[in-house]
């Protein structure tokens, strides 16, 4: 039976991590995921757990160990935050361009400056095109979820790319929430056991990792790169089908919720989903057809899937917690918006940025939001910016 | 040990598989042939590289140069990157999962040790993973075209310091680093070059090999392109700067510091200097005062050496 308990996010993925009990983690410390870490060594400590922990100096070190161990045949995690992903950056592309199936939690929080320790997802937003399939939580059951099904992904023959689990940091990290837990026994069938096909301590077979590749070679690498990420969207859904059969839980590649019938949809990513899904339920209530599409994976972007998902919206409003600067929205706004042109969807869209530094969105916020949605699609949209942001003194 | 003698050693075969794209003359090859000749007969080992000359001329996809299992990352991550993989060895090992011996020896030029790749160096020696860290130490960021390193001597002519109207070349004096690596209080820290039959090399490899925990080895690695020098020269180079004690021999075993060799004669640096077009501008007569202060920085650090050996 499924073990009932009251856990904060980190809590939850550390559990995970034990469970799943990899071989090497090299990791850094970094608010708000150094409880991270400090959970794995307190595990190893105690005999819970054997996994080799490598106290590195800094997360550039976490990732490049991360790499030598993966490449040398060891299934490998690490845990970091903001300007520690930041600083693994140059590595992030090795990583995922060597395919290595590694598997990072970050606790997503925002980038200086200023510098600030809260949820953004600034972080995880601006290492979207390093190859890194990305897959994001409403929750703290979410997060222990998406960690068990990880490195099925990962390491999967059609795949064999590295994957972040993101959790919000602070309101997932840190909020204590009631969570199900799967039996250590059901964890470890599920994840199985790790045979690398080639990796460097393999007696039968010498390996050579990192080549200095030219013009004539680097192309196709990147090519069957692509493939992988393509690969993933398959197999996302069946390692969520076959976690259905373990765990009783549901996943996808997002979440539609009052989606079927809605004429006015927000889409986002991780914890607000919880706020938006409450002011929908007040709206339901009043007659108003809302609907919430929330994102599980960004990399690799149901783009298609989405647009599909959203096509009796009339007004859609996309929300990113983290700025691109790009003068016109959010990555999840930019990348969904030519999604749904491609689709042809006459949707009206606007491009939301909320959440900046932590800061709070309210139920209210959303009620107010899907009451904007409603004014475009009776007004018309020339009265509104298509790019603004929500919860900001201006 | 009865696998020391010279003859039987040279007749290793060679792990560094010739074909490579080095330059005739470059210490770098020679360094990693050397070092690597070290490994006992049938050993394994997981060579790993700092980007660098080297990387890119032994590991063009799709060809390796390296009959061991190797990784190369990134430029400024050797330390880190050998040290996952060493820490993935006693993962597996622990598990059953391997059952050979292996050794875990890392090349590094100058560029991607004493600078960029020094905070990851720093770190895998003081975490202690059973590994061996080589600088190639040939005293410039030659890979992308000679320009300065913290390795580079003083006065020497390279394309960030180019000697011209107000400019005598690099104005500050090398790192120290072999003090710095054995100030980390490894169980192994040594520094040599290519001498008579390179059996000092060949003694420090296989001590730092062989030994438990982590080694730093810094390799005096010549380069014909940066120091402009006939390929032939280098020995001759080696020698004089083992001679005039710009380049002493030393080990640091468990804290002990051993001189390998002492000069009958310390010749004057010029003897070193003089074979390198990098120097060139130095022996112009209204330069001999530069001479003599780097003279006088190379006698205090012989000096400073002759004191911790003792």
């Amino acid at each position: 039976m499924a073990i009932k308990e009251r856990m904060s996010g980190n809590e939850a993925v550390a559990f995970a991590m034990k469970q799943v009990n990899p071989d090497v983690m090299p990791a850094f410390p970094i608010t708000p995921s150094t409880e991270l870490p400090q959970f794995v060594s307190s595990y190893i400590a105690n005999g819970e757990m054997d996994t080799e922990f490598i106290p590195v100096e800094s997360e550039h070190s976490a990732m490049s160990a991360a790499i030598g161990a993966e490449a040398a045949g060891a299934r490998t995690m690490t845990a970091t935050s903001s300007a520690g992903m930041a600083y693994m950056w140059e590595m992030l592309y090795v990583a995922a361009s060597n395919r290595l199936p590694i598997v990072m939690a970050l606790v997503n929080r925002a980038l200086s400056g200023p510098l600030n320790i809260n949820c953004e997802h600034s972080d995880s937003m601006g290492a979207r095109d390093s190859g890194w399939i990305q897959i994001y939580a409403e929750d703290n059951q979410e997060a222990y979820d998406n960690f068990i099904q990880a490195y099925r992904i990962a390491e999967h023959k059609d795949v064999m790319l590295p994957v972040m689990i993101c959790q919000d940091g602070f309101i997932i990290s840190h909020g204590v929430q009631n969570i199900e837990l799967l039996e250590d026994e059901k964890v470890k069938n599920f994840v199985g056991e790790y045979n690398p096909r080639h990796y460097l301590l393999n007696a039968d077979e010498t390996l050579a990792v990192g080549p200095y590749a030219v013009s004539c070679y680097g192309m196709e690498a990147k090519r069957a790169q692509a493939q992988g990420m393509i690969n993933a969207k398959q197999v996302i859904l069946d390692v969520a089908a076959e976690y259905e059969q373990v765990s009783g839980r549901k996943y996808g590649l997002f979440e539609e919720y009052c989606l079927e019938d809605a004429e006015y949809a927000i889409v986002a990513i991780g914890s607000v989903c919880g706020t938006i899904k409450d002011a929908i339920d007040n709206l339901r209530a009043q007659g108003i057809k809302a609907g919430l599409l929330k994102v599980r994976v960004f990399r690799p972007f149901p783009g298609r899937e989405m647009a599909q998902a959203l096509r009796s919206c009339k007004s859609i409003a996309i929300m990113d917690r983290s700025e691109s600067f790009s003068s016109q929205g959010g990555p999840l706004a930019a990348e969904l918006s030519a999604a749904l042109f491609q689709a042809k969807s006459q949707a009206e869209v606007i491009k939301i940025v909320y959440g900046l530094n932590g800061r709070d969105f309210t139920v209210e916020d959303g009620e107010k939001l899907f009451a904007d949605l409603k004014n475009i699609v009776q007004n018309g949209s020339k009265e509104t910016e298509e790019y603004r942001y929500i919860g900001v003194r201006e | 040990m009865s696998q020391k003698g010279f003859k039987a050693i040279q007749e290793r075969p060679d792990r560094l598989a010739p074909g490579h794209r080095m330059c005739a003359g470059c210490g770098g090859t020679i360094a990693v042939r050397n070092v690597l000749k070290a490994l006992h007969p049938g050993d394994k080992a997981v060579v790993g590289n700092a980007t660098g000359c080297l990387e890119v001329s032994s590991f063009t996809y799709p060809y390796t140069s390296y009959e061991d299992s190797y990784i190369h990352n990134a430029f400024e991550n050797a330390g880190a990157t050998l040290s996952g993989v060493e820490t993935a060895y006693l993962a597996l090992k622990k598990k059953g999962k391997v059952k050979e011996e292996y050794k875990f020896i890392t090349f590094g030029g100058d560029g991607g040790t004493y600078d960029i790749g020094f905070q990851s160096l720093s770190g895998a020696m003081e975490r202690g993973h059973d590994m061996v860290y080589v600088c190639y130490d040939n005293g410039a960021y030659m890979n992308t075209g000679i320009q300065r390193s913290s390795a580079t001597p003083m006065y020497a002519d390279t394309t960030t310091t180019p000697v011209g109207k107000n400019s005598n070349g690099k104005p500050q004096t090398r790192k120290d680093l072999a003090a710095i690596m054995a100030s980390h209080n490894i169980p192994y820290v040594a520094q040599t070059t290519f001498i008579g039959n390179m059996m000092d090399l060949y003694d420090k490899s296989e001590k730092a090999i062989y030994t438990k925990g982590p080694a730093f080895l810094n390799i005096m690695a010549p380069c014909p392109r940066g120091w402009r020098y006939d390929a032939p020269d280098i020995i001759d180079i080696c020698k004089m700067a083992v001679e005039t004690c710009y380049w002493p021999l030393f080990e640091v075993i468990d804290g002990k510091w051993k001189l390998s060799y002492k000069p009958k004669n310390k010749l004057p640096l010029e003897e070193f200097l003089k074979l390198q077009g990098r120097f060139k501008h130095l022996f112009k007569p209204e330069n001999q005062h530069l001479i003599e202060s780097f003279q006088q920085e190379v006698d205090r650090r012989w000096e400073e050496l002759m004191a911790r050996c003792e």
